[in-house]
């Protein structure tokens, strides 16, 4: 329990402790199934801070609809601050594989079992 | 006002001096999920459906007879394509809503821990206890699949399980519990100074009080009490105290202890709660928590436990099943086995007398609800803010 920064972008996907349920016949579809549900997440995100941005700037009149379409980051800070947000999205929407690999690694009981073990503990 | 029944937007969570900082995507991020659990509620009326219409007469051709048992339901079910989208759905909705509340906490952990430490320091209402082993129950699996359960501790002193159930009961909910998440403590007050209008007690003991939320309500309706609020996870005493401390609520002291083996004194306490907790224990510990519970109680004590609403008789073997379907899928497992206890015989087994068992129905008082919430909802099983509640009075 180091005080170094925590790998939250890993951390925050990370797998619950007891297996998995799939529900479709091919664990395929489940996969595909959360990435696309995570990133119609994403997409909700970006709608809502379009809005936020519209109507701030039909408040307060400060920029042109031209000037968001022609800009780029300015300075280093900005770079890594968008590549930055890239990675963590990415964390987030591929969560599923990342647990899938977890589970290899680590192969955890049913919640079945772990009912049967508790009821005895 | 819209057609639809709409959950509060985020920003209307109470905030205090602990509460994660979150950016405006967060925030968007835990609309849609809210949204998307609202959403879910209503596809899943759509598994009645397919049981009725296809699941079952299928059964029935193929077996010449009714189905019989949950097993054979979940069986049969399993394999018809609106329960696996459905089920697929609301799994993968409390994933990330797992996600993306440890995307906040966990960027900003060492923040939250010193503004903790900084509101506990020197304080003795918090006593921690590192020999206090955490329930092996609670090691078995993480309960509601949150990464590292109540106990994990990622840096030193660390308060992000606790940060994290703090951000995302809201949107489980969809804010049925209102601001602060404590529709159920102030449920339960209301009920107890409605039903027992001279009772004034003068030490109070809620088990298992994780982030402190339902607790805090009955501390302010009783404010000469001494209040107790123990939990295994230091995780969630660190985090409850000062959340507590910031909301100004002082007359209740956060304490690591196992609520099957308290250190309180004989007859200690006029009134023992919980709320939300048996259900997370396991089969043998709730007998000797009820025991601790009768043990630490005085004579014409009080105990309430609030609870996931009952299996009753009239209920069907479908309604069961859904009400259910939590427990293996959600990472809830002791509710499935919990139905096989009858609570007045659990309390009966540790002294309390049969006559003085009752059981009430218990709903959540939303100070969000401005009126437009819709009576024909359909429940969200076992997230619904309505609850049994069971108790006595020791005699
Ligand atoms: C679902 S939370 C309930 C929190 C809170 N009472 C509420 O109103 O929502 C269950 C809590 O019980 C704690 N817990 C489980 N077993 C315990 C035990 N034997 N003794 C003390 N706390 C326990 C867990 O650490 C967790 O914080």
């Amino acid at each position: 329990m180091k005080d170094e920064k925590l790998d939250y972008i890993k951390l925050a996907s990370n797998k619950p402790k007891g297996k998995r349920p799939y529900f479709h016949n091919d664990p395929a579809v489940e996969r595909v199934l959360n990435i696309t549900m995570a990133l119609a997440g994403e997409v909700a995100v970006m709608r809502e801070r379009m809005d936020s941005i519209e109507r701030l700037l039909e408040k307060k009149n400060v920029m042109t609809r031209e000037e968001i379409e022609n800009f780029v980051p300015e300075n280093k800070e900005q770079e890594e601050q968008r590549q930055l947000w890239h990675a963590e999205y990415i964390g987030r929407v591929l969560r599923i594989v990342q647990q899938e690999m977890e589970e290899l690694e680590n192969p955890d009981k049913s919640l079945e079992e772990i009912a049967n073990d508790i009821n005895e503990m | 006002m819209s057609a639809r029944n709409l959950p509060p937007v985020y920003n209307k969570i109470a905030q205090h001096a602990v509460f994660p900082k979150m950016n405006h995507d967060e925030r968007a991020r835990y609309n849609f999920l809210a949204n998307l659990n609202k959403h879910l509620a209503h596809v899943s009326q759509g598994n009645k459906t397919a049981f009725e219409n296809r699941v079952e007469p299928k059964f029935e051709k193929e077996h010449g007879r009714k189905i019989a048992t949950t097993k054979e339901l979940e069986e049969a079910i399993s394999k018809d394509a609106h329960y696996q989208v459905w089920s697929s759905l609301r799994r993968s909705t409390m994933e990330m809503r797992q996600q993306a509340g440890r995307s906040i906490v966990l960027r900003q952990a060492e923040e939250l821990r010193d503004k903790v430490n900084a509101l506990n320091a020197g304080k003795d209402s918090l006593v921690l206890d590192d020999s206090v082993e955490v329930p092996p129950y609670l090691l078995a699996c993480d309960n509601h699949i949150m990464p590292g359960s109540y106990h994990t501790e990622l840096i030193k002193d660390d308060v992000t399980p606790a940060a994290n159930y703090d951000t995302g009961l809201f949107v489980t909910t969809a804010g049925l519990l209102g601001r602060y998440s404590d529709g159920g403590g102030k449920a339960i007050v209301s009920w107890v100074k409605k039903t027992y209008p001279d009772f004034n007690p003068k030490r109070i003991l809620d088990i298992g009080c994780g982030m402190g939320h339902n607790v805090l309500p009955i501390a302010k309706a009783f404010p000469n009490a001494e209040v107790i609020a123990i939990d295994t996870g230091a995780p969630m005493l660190r985090y409850a105290h000062a959340r507590a401390m910031d909301l100004g609520i002082t007359n209740v002291k956060f304490m690591q202890m196992d609520a099957a083996k308290t250190t309180f004194d004989d007859e200690s306490f006029d009134w023992v709660q919980s709320t939300m907790f048996f259900h997370e224990t396991g089969g043998k510990s709730i007998y000797n928590i009820m025991n601790e519970v009768y043990r630490v109680l005085k004579p014409n004590g009080l105990t309430l436990h609030i609870e996931q609403p009952q299996y009753t008789d009239d209920m069907s073997l479908f309604e069961k099943f859904i009400r259910d379907w939590d427990a293996l899928n959600n990472n809830e497992p002791y509710w499935s086995k919990m139905h096989d206890i009858d609570p007045a015989e659990l309390m009966a087994s540790s002294g309390f007398r049969k006559e003085d068992f009752m059981q009430i129905g218990a709903k959540a008082e939303n100070d969000l609800d401005d009126g437009t919430q819709k009576a024909d909802e359909p429940e969200d099983h076992g997230r619904s803010p309505i609850w049994n509640v069971f108790g006595a009075v020791k005699n």
